[in-house]
């Protein structure tokens, strides 16, 4: 990639170069106790699990890694790979593409593909897996109407796709996953300077011309931050692959706890994987390092670019197709198995009870999770040395392990803590609390707000890289105070970054399953462990209620983000 | 600083956040964990209740649980997770409120014992009503339904109706063979049944021939065996006992894929069918452990046995009672002889075959 050629410091008259420096200066001077504190606390409380999970590593002994060097590693290291660089190709094109395509054009539908197009997200990947596996399968109604026009009859009278593949988990996971890359990258785009923009169009660049030399290599730091989550998500994943016959890695740590019996062996497994995710991190920041990915501080919109005839057309068709595949189509079937099977009738008032503990839940640990994230970032922001950046990368590694893993590594710092709390409670009022956190809704929100950290920390680094440290310095050297500095700069410049975070982070609490099923008290039910009751016994059909309804539950905070989004278009001057 | 960057614009999040404040305050204070009692409370067993951690779909047993509290007044509450809970139970130590550990599989019973979260059940009736081969000596265990790990055939396209599991590695079904993850615990304790009959060594022969007749790559569940066939993708397949019947019984969009296969339950040469259970384990620190034994002998009564059984199409442990008609309906069902415990040692030998011969490759 290149750095554009343009004058990327052209707007900036407002900051002569002694202010710069004695902003500089005093920030350096400042110690920043409250910042380390932050810091330290949250990359701490993610810490934490993990801790746990390396203690059970090291409790056991290596003898799982022959065995698995010989026979799992050299099919499960290609298996993932390639999952995961088809997801990582596809996830990108379609995220970047629709991003870029809705933020800076006009076209017919636009403002429908602006609320449609980060739904697919609200589908846990296994579900859509089913559906693929079922619709496309020879007796599905896909199959059965080719037959039907073709006059085919058995499987080996012509070819068609299997879903049950590697190549079909590909296309199916990036159906579900491409949202995370869409939300990041719009953001970043939103705040584009605007510029930049004009002098690459006053220099004649055309739309593509700009997209490619300008637009999307300012994106990069939002395009990092989505795929990383998109990558950590599918290496993660164990529901939709081991249905569609993949095997990954992650499987195979499930095959070393549950079959051979060594649960150390399964924690080495989690740890390496670890190690190699926070190594492709740390590469890739080290290959942004030294870049500036700020552009000046004329932060005014860019017009969009309205986009007529049969390109308009084309626009709608691109953003529309992996909506249709990714939304609509899982969404039709579910609606159809909840009205062909009657589940509306004979609604479930546990389901009920089910939606609204899941809201609950969720609201909670997304407000957790944007605080920690957020005050993580601006922490490290305040400090301004190199030692944060390893503390602010510690604290999104929670989403490098899978979610079954993160509740067993939580499972002992909890129960450790309310044994604390129990004896206090004890000592001061006679009276044990038992488990306060581990047994109460406590645990879940923590545990959301652990794995979902990388979500908060990394919208908000990639939204932070677009401001320039320049105007921190301008607002304290107008005698702004460090809260007035974040209140007055960086919040606002971060609503984009911040509302697209809180609906993934919210949206993806909402379908959490693993941790959720290990971690919830007795008798409580959220709708994902719901419908997970269905699916484990391979009838998920029966739980397609509860699938549509976290759709549903995830359509309120798009539609809000949207509202939010459209009010920043609309402050925009025409250029 | 640009226009649109004023302290009005952002006064708008926090209202967002005022109002995902007030939701927040639900999960904390309300509806989750309202209708429990405060974890570890003492007062749990004064209430009557008992606490059942289930590897079985909570909505699974309920139709169960409720028959138990109408005949006895006594409330069960339930977590039902897929893996896990033994760490669970282990971790939360002596403030478990866990009573029983509600599993299936053999392996999981036995990784329950290994954790060390088990305590005997001295329970002359139960002994009295649950065969030896059903229940561990010493008491830590006792199984309370059974399912067969069997042959689903293409009604059209196989023949025979008897088979063998050794048969199943014959060249004559090259590329006629559906079956789910080598590493599914179904599979990994048929193999490991295999082993306590044949040796490891014969067992991988076995796995390489098995392996060398699939039609397709190992993926999906056992519902898919059965809609494969039906699709003509291949004749034969491994499933359990009752996915057959729910299929064939309860889900009228699957009904045809029953009806395309017949099953055919198959044996080990000079043994039976492979048998799994599901199964309960009395907690060592149960905190209502007089009604947790009430449970436990009442689930063996035969009318919860009956429940039980029909719920899921499974083979009641309780000698004597009747067994479902659909399931009977698969013919006389000749029990593997060898143990369940020595199938669980095994196990891990499976896992490791499966890898070895690249069985889900």
């Amino acid at each position: 990639m290149t750095t554009p050629s343009l004058p990327l410091r052209a707007g900036v008259p407002t900051l002569s170069a002694d202010t710069r420096t004695v902003g500089h200066t005093r920030a350096r001077r400042r110690k920043n106790p409250v910042a380390w504190g932050v810091l330290v606390a949250v990359a701490g409380l993610v810490a934490l699990p993990v801790a746990s999970l390396v203690a059970i590593a090291l409790g056991g002994d290596t003898e799982v890694w022959p065995h698995l060097a010989a026979y799992v590693l050299p099919t499960a290291v290609r298996e993932t790979a390639l999952l995961l660089a088809g997801i990582a190709l596809l996830t990108g094109t379609i995220g970047v593409g629709t991003a870029w395509l809705v933020t800076g054009h006009d076209f017919p539908g636009r403002d429908t593909l602006l609320v449609l197009l980060p739904l697919p997200l609200a589908f846990p990947t296994y579900i859509v897996a089913y559906v693929y596996a079922d619709t496309l399968d020879f007796l599905g109604p896909v199959q059965t109407g080719f037959r039907a026009l073709t006059g085919f009859r058995s499987p080996a009278d012509y070819w068609f796709p299997e879903v049950r593949s590697l190549g079909g988990a590909v296309v199916v996971m990036s159906l579900v996953l491409y949202p995370y890359v869409y939300l990041a990258v719009r953001a970043m785009l939103q705040t584009q300077s605007a510029a930049v923009v004009e002098a690459a169009r006053l220099l004649g660049a055309g739309s593509v011309r700009l997209a490619c030399d300008v637009t999307l290599p300012l994106a990069r730091p939002a395009l990092a931050a989505g795929l990383a989550l998109v990558l950590m998500e599918s290496l993660n994943d164990i529901g939709a692959t081991e249905y569609l016959g993949v095997r990954t890695l992650t499987l195979s740590i499930f095959t070393t706890w549950l079959n051979r019996g060594s649960l150390a062996g399964a924690a080495q497994i989690a740890c390496v994987l670890l190690i190699v995710v926070a190594g492709l991190i740390a590469l890739e920041r080290a290959g942004r390092r030294g870049r500036s990915f700020s552009s000046g501080d004329d932060l005014r919109h860019v017009s969009r670019v309205r986009l007529h005839g049969w390109r308009g057309l084309l626009a709608a068709l691109l953003c529309a197709l992996p909506v249709l595949l990714g939304f609509v189509l899982p969404f039709a079937f579910l609606l159809h198995e909840v009205l062909s099977r009657g589940l509306l009738a004979g609604l479930d008032p546990a389901l009920v009870r089910a939606a609204a503990t899941t809201v609950g839940l969720a609201a909670a640990a997304t407000v957790a999770t944007l605080a920690l994230g957020f005050g993580t970032v601006i922490a490290a922001r305040l400090i301004r040395r190199p030692g944060t950046a390893p503390l602010t990368a510690a604290a999104g590694l929670g989403y490098a392990v899978p979610g079954t893993v993160l509740a067993l590594g939580l499972l002992s710092p909890l129960i450790a803590v309310d044994g604390v709390l129990d004896a206090a409670s004890r000592a001061l009022w006679g009276t044990g609390v038992g488990l306060l956190l581990a047994g109460s809704g406590a645990a879940l929100v923590i545990a959301y707000t652990v794995r979902f950290m990388a979500i908060a920390t990394g919208f908000s680094q990639a939204g932070l890289a677009r401001v320039p440290t320049d105007l921190d310095d301008a607002a304290r050297s107008l005698g702004a105070a460090t809260p007035a500095v974040i209140g007055t700069v960086h919040l606002p410049l971060l609503r984009p970054a911040l509302a697209g975070a809180a609906l993934l982070v919210f949206v993806d609490c909402l379908k959490e399953l693993p941790a959720t099923l290990l971690l919830r008290p007795l008798n409580v039910e959220t709708l994902s462990t719901h419908l997970y009751q269905f699916a484990s016994r391979g009838s998920f059909e029966e739980g397609a209620l509860a699938a549509l309804l976290i759709v549903a539950v995830g359509l309120l905070p798009v539609a809000r983000m949207v509202r939010l989004s459209d009010d920043l278009d609309r402050a925009r001057p025409l250029a | 600083m640009s226009p649109h960057v004023s302290a009005r614009r952002f006064l708008r999040p926090s209202l967002v956040l005022a109002a995902l404040l007030a939701a927040a305050g639900l999960p904390l204070a309300g509806s989750p964990v309202a209708g429990q009692p405060a974890a570890g409370e003492p007062a749990a067993q004064a209430r009557g209740e008992v606490n059942v951690y289930t590897y079985r779909e909570a909505k699974l047993v309920e139709p169960l649980f409720s028959a138990f509290t109408a005949e006895t007044g006594i409330k069960v509450n339930t977590l039902s997770a897929n893996r896990g809970l033994e760490q669970r139970i282990a971790a939360e130590g002596a403030s478990s409120p866990a009573d029983v550990l509600l599993t299936v599989d053999i392996g999981r019973l036995k990784d329950a014992i290994d954790a060390g979260i088990a305590q005997p059940i001295r329970s002359k009736t139960l002994d009295e009503v649950v065969p030896a081969a059903f229940r561990d000596p010493d008491g830590l265990w006792y199984a309370i339904s059974a399912r067969a790990r069997v042959v689903y055939a293409s009604k059209e396209r196989v023949e025979q109706d008897e088979i063998t599991y050794e048969g199943l590695a014959d060249p004559k079904w090259k590329g006629r063979i559906c079956i789910r993850s080598g590493q599914h615990i179904y599979n990994n304790a048929l193999f490991a049944a295999f082993i306590a009959h044949h040796g490891e060594a014969k067992t991988e022969e076995w796995l390489k021939g098995l392996k060398a007749n699939l039609a397709q790559k190992p993926s999906g569940g056992d519902r898919e065996v059965a809609r494969d066939i039906a699709a003509g993708k291949c004749d034969i397949g491994l499933g359990n006992t009752y996915y057959w019947a729910l299929m064939h019984e309860r889900d009228p969009a699957k009904k045809a894929w029953a009806e395309a296969t017949e099953v055919i339950l198959p044996t080990f040469e000079g043994g039976g069918t492979h048998m799994n259970v599901s199964g309960v384990v009395l907690t060592k620190h149960a905190p209502n452990q007089a009604n947790a034994v009430r449970l436990i002998e009442w689930l063996m009564s035969d009318t919860a046995q009956r429940i039980y059984a029909d719920i899921n199409y499974e083979y009641p442990i309780r000698t004597g009672t009747t067994i479902n008609p659909v399931i009977a309906s698969y013919g006389e069902l000749r029990a593997d002889t060898v143990s369940l415990v020595t199938i669980a040692e095994h196990k891990k030998a499976a896992a490791t075959l499966v890898d070895k011969v690249g069985f889900d490759d």
